[in-house]
């Protein structure tokens, strides 16, 4: 299927991919180059493949909430969340974003699970609930320490916006959704524009010196080296998000009231821990380490890489994995099975690059 | 000297008994930015075909396999400390391995420049 976009990015030179059933950008001047332009200065990504889903009506935040394991009730309006939808078990259906829009609560969903997510939430919503699927809207990621120069110049008052905050904005007519948010470590922008107007809201980015467009390939480098896991690599419904470290985003209100799928389990994993834990590696030598390669120590296999690549940034491979909670602790030296080699790699704590987000109170 | 063509992207350009390998200026715009390359042991026998290199990019690693059988007698040590060659000179500096053909009958089976530039413009 093709995006909004398409035309645009081919335009700009990128070069195409499938993923998750979309034509989408993997790359336009080189991945290194791209990624290193969004720690820098700002980078534009599409990202319309995901799903903007709104679930709505009276009653729509507690029956919400008893899918995630979050305060979704507590959510003020204008505030974002980071949550996992759970199966039964308490294993990771999908993670999203959960913003309180006032009217309704929007949900930024992956791409490669948004149709099962919406089979999901349909499911197990109640019927007086409703739940729409905006497949008219494309969504912008703007991200970077210009990012908010650029997004203000053409958007005025959105530097007012802090992290994980988000509201409505006028550009020239059209509705704008802005979210204080990304999936780059860095501080930055996600908008949600009618599917009409992404063409020129993308020109208009793109005409700013600190802007250029991103692909795929560096957004996931960025994230990587931010520690922030990948859906379907990172997290899986055989993944419960204790043993995933996304405790964060098991509330404390929730741990003792309970009320979601998988809560029985997952507050007497958070007591007792998990046989596995994710953790990040940074390996010596330039040789990556890549998704399913063995986890080694004392001879003997103790995890898997579950994402892995060469650090931009670090100009050196880095890995998250899921390992035994015994070789968990930064510092823990272990190898790392590649195509016969073993490559020495160290636990260290995430992020692999310190976020640098917009936090209330930061100086502009 | 002649150079020759495989399906698999790479090159082999003949200089008396011995024949340099590299990956085409295709292959390295394909693969984007690299990070590593893993070369064959100095002196290792290797069998055409045989994935004897790898090169890394920062998504994913690609074999690069030996067009000819024989011997090989020198890797690009440059490479080491400057992977980013294959990018910038993919047909030139950033060259793989030698390796000294035991069957020059084997380049029969290669495609000529005219060919392998057809093969690539019908991807």
């Amino acid at each position: 299927m093709l995006l909004p976009l398409d035309r645009w990015h081919r335009g700009r030179g990128a070069r195409m991919v499938e993923f998750a059933g979309y034509m989408m950008p993997v790359q336009y001047e080189g991945i290194i180059a791209e990624h290193l332009w969004t720690r820098e200065h700002a980078g534009l990504f599409d990202v319309s493949h995901m799903g903007q889903l709104a679930v709505s009506g009276e009653g729509a935040a507690p029956a919400l909430e008893a899918l995630l394991p979050g305060d979704i009730t507590a959510l003020k309006p204008g505030r974002v969340r980071y949550s996992l939808l759970l199966g039964e078990d308490g294993g990771i259906l999908d993670d999203l974003m959960a913003t309180n829009r006032g009217d309704d609560l929007y949900l930024v969903v992956n791409g490669a699970t948004k149709w099962d997510d919406i089979a999901h939430l349909r499911e197990h919503l109640p019927d007086e609930i409703t739940l729409n699927h905006f497949d008219e809207q494309a969504l912008l990621a703007l991200q970077g320490p210009e990012a908010s120069k650029a997004l203000e110049r053409i958007v005025a008052g959105v530097s007012d916006l802090t992290f994980m905050t988000a509201a409505m904005f006028d550009w020239q007519g059209t509705a704008l959704g802005i979210s204080r948010s990304g999936y780059t470590g860095e501080d930055g922008f996600e908008i949600s524009v009618p599917a009409d107007r992404a063409v020129a809201l993308a020109d208009a980015l793109c005409g700013q010196e600190e802007v250029r467009p991103i692909g795929l390939g560096a957004r996931d480098s960025l994230r990587l080296e931010a520690g922030l896991p990948l859906y379907g690599h990172d997290l899986t419904p055989e993944i419960d998000p204790v043993s995933a470290d996304l405790g964060f985003a098991i509330s404390k209100a929730r741990r003792v009231q309970g009320g979601f799928p998988g809560a029985e389990r997952i507050v007497s994993l958070l007591a007792s821990g998990t046989p596995r834990m994710r953790v990040g590696l940074v390996l010596e030598g330039r040789m990556a380490a890549r998704e399913g390669a063995k986890v080694m120590a004392g001879g003997r296999e103790v995890g898997v890489v579950t994402s892995g690549g060469f650090s931009p940034s670090l100009q050196q491979p880095i890995a998250m994995a899921y390992v035994e909670t015994a070789c968990s602790a930064p510092g823990t030296e272990i190898e790392i099975e590649m195509r016969g080699k073993m490559l020495p790699a160290r636990v260290v704590a995430m992020p692999f690059v310190p976020h640098r987000y917009h936090r209330k109170g930061d100086r502009p | 000297m002649s150079r020759y063509f495989t399906t698999d992207h790479e090159w082999i350009e003949l200089d008396g008994e011995v024949g340099t390998v590299g990956i085409t200026d295709y292959a390295q715009s394909q693969l984007g930015d690299i990070t590593f390359v893993e070369l064959p042991e100095v002196g290792s026998t290797v069998g055409k075909g045989d994935s004897v290199s790898v090169v890394d990019s920062v998504k994913a690693a690609s074999d690069v396999y030996t067009p000819v059988s024989g011997e090989v007698v020198e890797t690009n040590a440059a490479l080491g400390g400057a992977p980013e060659t294959v990018n910038s000179a993919a047909d030139g500096d950033g060259w793989l391995f030698k390796v000294k053909l035991s069957d020059p009958g084997e380049l029969d089976g290669l495609m000529d420049e005219a060919a392998y530039s057809a093969y690539v413009a019908s991807l």
